[in-house]
């Protein structure tokens, strides 16, 4: 018979869920006023809907509570915590986008900031929470919103995109269920660091166990991450969703699934299981290489950020093979840098979103749609070349600093061959990265008409790309203050 | 004049970001003027220059990233003051001589760009601003060559761009590794080259690293076998591109030996003096030949270009005052001399629309201030006594005696075979009869080219009958560095290595 359990509502710390309580009470209330008026404009939901995402970052930074909470499964530490400051702040910055010049479907409904916001919270439990069914739940809320956002853009490609995401988001779930399943009957635990702590009284053994729970979970992150070989959904999607919507994409679930990826897979390498370390090493190496290889051949360019941004998860993910603090906070370092650079090179492509393919039967964004831009569009070619050095990672400009501090930890823990290989890549990534700036300032242009890259553009997304750019250049004096307050969250969590 | 160094670095780039909001018509003045200025400043700094202070002056150094040991550090010595007034000295000169006039504001803009990180890589004390500023110049070159050269101008700059940023990715590693060393021997980060100098390191990671740094320089300068870049690029790129590369840019290479390779990594340096040497020496004598094989004008100056800069390197690697003084001297005066080279062909090509020199012959004749000038600039290239080009070579040649003799001799028949391209160029273009009837009456110079080239030949004589204000400075830190190139030295053989070639047998 089972004990009756008395808990003191003190115990609980509800205090740590409030941020996504605010985030769900948020989606809640937009779809009762939604129930009760049609009338309201896309302008009213962006704004509430950033007015929520506030609250909820303010509760965030303004937490002072136990990291444990809730019988134990919510966990906010300070990777939690930071991760949860990147995922409001990047959502802040995107949902602004749905003020474009032009009106489209999916901004025009409630129900996409509801789910923005159901989104937004599913995040957040997946990086507070070191219970691996808390994370499950987290990610498929997340997911499962995600795919819907993505078919609401109501393209044929957008469809195909959502359903393509959906069926292999379905299988790395199964996955992500599986390994659970195996940790849990070898260890009698679904925390990981109770796994950590069993496994280790166990001495790792049975080993083929842990090996099938690891696999399985390399599987489910590697879905999440686009590690190849697990990223073919990548380029598609991109495609299929608006590039707003892309590049939202390519920033924040990647961070959820880092944060998990870490606090799972840093245990098993610091148990000493080599394979794993091997295994990692191998999809380190292969994701920024394939990555930037199949990046090279891409005609449109948001096809090509899309291959650029698996290459870019390979790099970031060597901080977790490396496993040092210093490469931790460079984890975080290289995704805040990147974050605003990537976001404002989408949210270009998104300003200058036509909605004819003007230039190309099958592209949206073909390279030669950006030819000879710096004579139609001087301002929008420099703020465009900005982006793409900075995520070449030329400096100053920002992901370079993200770079060299990932490297020196990679050279500083004797990962010398690695770090070779990571400055081979960025060479290599170059060339791409190179071919729109190319393309936009070396070429003639095709057509005199500037009001063709214009339609899609108003004050608000000229304002975020500004904001993108200010931070991507001054990005030297940020790194400074950026790096003390990354070090001491992640030194606190201890990673 | 505490922030001197920081003013002659980001003059250009605020006066670049004002330019956007000049007239079109009037960008050009505008440029002239903010060369002029930065050049002055430039001037001020050599008068405020203590000739007898070895060490860095004017220093300034703040924290820039304490995790990082990244610090905003920069100084200014002997090595890298000439190299400071020369960059901005070239771009007045290549801005007065500008003749283009097809969106002329983006270029003009992008010259200024390319000023603040050329000075910006020479007063770098740290070594991560210095990599910034070194990779950061790759940009405004290669838009200066995309956006107008000739036809194959895209090739040519994208060629350009990834050849240089490829090479000096493994000096990131590199740069990063010297950091952690430094870390670990003395529990502090650092990334200042004062600091690093002091660090003695094992002879094997001293190889390694040697490595790294040289083959980010060599592409740079472009040593044999890396040199194919630069005669596409000189190919294709504009007049004040040409300029520009030719007189600063290729400069940083063999500005990078002397600051990183000598000082930091002795015994490595020592180990490859031969190997290094016998490349330099096969790019001298292999680029003169193909210099003088070639048809196209702004080719010989090209492959010239690249044979008198294995001399720079061949007197760098003497590893003696003489050697280094006269390699940064011909630093000096190649920067000077190939500039103003560059500037005739685009005299010529500006009237005639062709380099070729089969379709030229007899244009002493319809242009004789022109011949004037080109064959003053061409003596000073051969190195005739008492031109520019002499005192460099000289020294850089007198230097890599005491290292080896045989070799001496060899590098010497490049300068007879640099004589031999050079006069062969000048006989088919300008002496003889006009043979061709478009260059009769062509033009002589006008006013604008003749005010950015009298400066050029004034300076080949001036500084060739009388060296000495610019070998002082030089000389005082180069010495100072020999000094602790000894001292660092970890293997008896390098001393002895170091100490035989800098001293005069018989003497003193």
């Amino acid at each position: 018979m089972l004990e009756p359990i008395s808990i003191s509502l003190g115990s609980l710390n509800i205090t740590s869920l409030l941020p996504m309580v605010i985030t769900a009470f948020g989606a809640l209330t937009i779809i009762c006023i939604d129930l009760m008026t049609k009338t309201l404009s896309r302008s009213f939901y962006t704004m509430l809907t950033v007015l929520f995402i506030l609250l909820s970052l303010i509760s965030v930074i303004g937490y002072t509570g136990a990291s444990r909470g809730f019988f134990d499964l919510v966990l906010v530490d300070g990777i939690s915590l930071m991760t949860q400051i990147i995922i409001l702040v990047t959502s802040a910055l995107f949902v602004p986008l749905a003020l474009g010049g032009k009106r489209f479907q999916e901004f025009a409904m409630a129900e996409f900031y509801a789910l923005f916001l159901f989104m937004i919270t599913g995040f957040q439990f997946m990086v507070a929470s070191d219970s691996l069914i808390l994370i499950f739940i987290g990610l498929e809320t997340a997911s499962l919103a995600l795919y819907t956002m993505i078919a609401m853009h109501n393209r044929k490609k957008a469809h195909e995109a959502a359903i393509k995401y959906f069926t292999m988001g379905a299988l790395a779930a199964g996955f992500f269920v599986m390994s659970s399943l195996i940790f849990y009957a070898l260890t009698g635990s679904v925390e990981i660091h109770q796994i950590a702590e069993v496994l280790a009284a166990k001495n790792f053994e049975p080993l083929v166990g842990i090996l099938a729970a690891t696999v399985f979970m390399i599987g489910a992150l590697g879905f999440k991450l686009s590690i190849v070989p697990f990223h073919t959904w990548t380029p598609d999607i991109y495609e299929g969703s608006s590039a707003a919507l892309a590049g939202y994409m390519s920033v924040v679930p990647k961070i959820a699934g880092f944060v998990v990826a870490m606090r799972l897979f840093e245990m098993l390498i610091g148990s000493g299981v080599l394979w794993l370390e091997y295994v990692l090493y191998g999809a380190v190496v292969l994701t920024m290489t394939m990555g930037n290889i199949l990046a090279l051949v891409q005609e449109d360019v948001k096809r090509m950020l899309a291959f650029s941004s698996i290459a870019h998860s390979g790099f970031v993910l060597s901080a977790i093979l490396i496993g040092t603090t210093e490469a931790n906070a460079g984890l975080f370092l290289y995704w805040i840098l990147f974050m605003f650079t990537n976001l404002g090179a989408f949210t270009m492509l998104w300003a200058t979103r036509n909605r004819k393919n003007l230039w190309d039967g099958r592209y949206q964004h073909p390279y030669s749609k950006f030819s000879g831009l710096v004579k139609i569009m001087p301002t929008n070619a420099v703020v465009m070349g900005i982006f793409m050095f900075a995520l070449a990672g030329m400096p100053p400009f920002s992901v370079f600093w993200g770079k060299l501090y990932l490297l020196s930890a990679a050279v500083n823990s004797g990962f010398i061959i690695l770090a070779i290989i990571m400055v081979i890549n960025s060479a290599i990534a170059v060339y791409y990265y190179m071919k729109l700036i190319v393309y936009m300032f070396l070429k003639d242009p095709i057509t005199e008409d500037g009001n063709v890259y214009t339609s899609n553009n108003s004050t608000v997304l000229k304002v975020i790309i500004g904001f993108a750019v200010f931070m991507t250049t001054i990005s030297i004096v940020l790194v400074e203050p950026l790096l003390n307050i990354i070090t001491q969250y992640v030194s606190n969590s201890g990673f | 004049m505490d922030h001197i160094l920081s003013l002659i670095i980001f003059f250009p780039l605020v006066a670049g970001i004002f330019g956007f909001l000049v007239n079109k018509d009037s960008i050009r003045v505008y440029g002239i003027t903010v060369a002029a200025l930065e050049f002055t400043l430039t001037l001020a700094l050599w008068l405020g220059f203590d000739n007898n202070i070895d060490g860095f002056q004017f220093v300034e150094h703040a924290v820039l990233i304490s995790h990082f040991g990244m610090s905003y550090h920069l100084g200014v010595d002997g090595i890298s003051l000439f190299l400071v007034v020369l960059s901005t000295f070239m771009t007045l000169v290549a801005l007065i001589g500008l003749s283009i006039t097809k969106n002329v504001k983006n270029l003009i803009i992008t010259v200024l760009y390319l000023e603040m990180t050329m000075v910006g890589v020479f007063l770098s004390l740290d070594v991560i601003l210095f990599y910034l500023f070194w990779e950061f110049s790759l940009v405004p070159m290669l838009y200066i060559i995309g956006a107008w050269g000739s036809d194959r101008r895209i090739y040519a700059a994208i060629k350009f761009f990834l050849y240089t940023f490829a090479g000096s990715a493994l000096m990131l590693v590199a740069i990063l590794y010297m950091g952690y060393l430094y870390h670990a021997t003395t529990g502090v980060w650092s990334f200042s080259i004062p600091d690093w100098q002091l660090l003695i390191l094992p002879f094997n990671l001293q190889m390694w690293l040697f490595g790294a740094f040289f083959l980010a320089f060599a592409i740079k300068v472009p040593m044999f076998p890396f040199h194919t870049w630069l005669p596409y690029a000189h190919g294709q790129a504009p007049t004040i591109g040409s300029v520009m590369l030719a007189a600063v840019l290729l400069k940083m290479g063999t500005y990078g030996m002397v600051r990183f390779l000598l000082p930091l990594f002795p015994d490595a340096t020592v180990y490859f003096v031969i190997p290094v040497a016998i490349a330099a020496i096969v790019m001298v004598i292999y680029a003169a030949m193909v210099a003088y094989a070639q048809e196209d004008m702004k080719q010989v100056i090209a492959y010239s270009s690249i044979s008198h800069m294995g001399i720079i390197i061949l007197g760098t690697f003497a590893l003696n005052a003489e050697g280094i003084t006269g390699s940064i001297f011909l630093m000096i005066s190649h920067g000077i001399v190939s500039g103003a080279l560059f500037m005739l062909v685009g005299v010529i090509y500006d009237r005639r629309h062709t380099k070729m020199m089969s379709e030229f012959g007899g244009l002493a004749i319809s242009m004789p201030t022109f011949a004037t000038i080109y064959g003053i600039m061409l003596m000073a290239s051969v190195g005739l006594p008492l031109t520019i080009g002499f005192v460099g070579e000289f020294l850089s040649l007198m230097g890599f005696y005491k290292v080896s003799w045989i070799m001496t001799a060899f590098a010497g028949t490049g300068i007879i075979l640099g004589a031999i391209y050079m006069l062969n160029l000048y006989r088919k273009s300008f002496f003889g009869e006009i043979t061709n009837e478009k260059n009769r009456g062509l033009k002589d110079l006008n006013a604008r080219e003749l005010s950015a080239l009298i400066p050029l030949v004034a300076l080949a004589v001036l500084l060739g009958v009388y060296p000495k204000p610019i070998l002082t400075p030089i000389d005082v830190s180069v010495k100072k560095m020999i000094v602790l190139m000894e001292k660092k030295a970890i293997k008896p053989e390098t001393k002895e290595f170091i100490v035989k070639v800098n001293t005069i047998k018989g003497g003193e």
